[in-house]
């Protein structure tokens, strides 16, 4: 899991600021959900999984897809790559859609990504300057 | 009075002409459609009908319904 508690957080601040938003996934780069709105896991894990299906669906059709909207009578669904990562969200029909993007976005970008491993291994030992000078 | 009349007129017709825009602009707001956004910033829109929106909708409506 992806800092969970931070997807949990990020996900309540968006549900508050745009009431448009009905459900909604963060889906960390192993294709798992890693924060939801749903409750139910399987429900969570079917909407993860239908945003992967989508947006893979669409990269088939043009490949280079970062984001895309299926706009449909009851409702929208919105899936945004940032990365590795996804997160994907169901709407109430006829949304703000550029408001709602850039509200993914910035859930998205708001979650803490894992933290970096540091290498252990030695310094490379310095480079003679002299040598660069010559290059 | 005839000036009038013609006022009315104008005034009734483009009422109706911005009527039948603002119909048209909410009718093509229903219609099912994918926007697909590229990285480049390039935008594809593909309406219900379309063989991509036949193969990107059912998932959709899949996921809108449970």
């Amino acid at each position: 899991m992806l800092g969970a508690m931070d997807a949990a957080q990020a996900i309540a601040d968006l549900k508050e600021i745009s009431p448009q938003v009905r459900d909604v996934v963060v889906i960390d780069p192993e294709g798992n959900p890693a924060g939801s709105s749903l409750r139910e896991e399987p429900a969570a894990a079917r909407l993860a999984d239908g945003a992967r299906r989508l947006l893979a669906t669409a990269d088939e059709l043009r490949p280079g897809v970062a984001q895309l909207e299926a706009a449909t009578i009851v409702g929208s669904v919105f899936v945004v790559r940032d990365g590795a990562r996804l997160i994907a969200a169901t709407t109430t029909p006829e949304p703000t859609v550029g408001l709602v993007f850039y509200d993914l976005k910035t859930c998205l970008r708001s979650i803490d990504e894992p933290a970096q491993k540091k290498p252990t291994g030695p310094r490379a030992p310095a480079t003679d300057k002299a040598e660069d000078a010559t290059a | 009075m005839p000036r009038r009349k013609v006022m009315t007129g104008v005034l009734l017709a483009a009422g109706s002409l911005a009527g039948s825009v603002l119909l048209r602009r909410r009718a093509a707001r229903k219609r099912e459609r994918v926007d697909l956004y590229a990285d480049d910033g390039s935008m594809h829109s593909f309406g219900e009908g379309t063989a991509e929106a036949d193969r990107l909708l059912p998932i959709a409506h899949e996921l809108l319904a449970s």
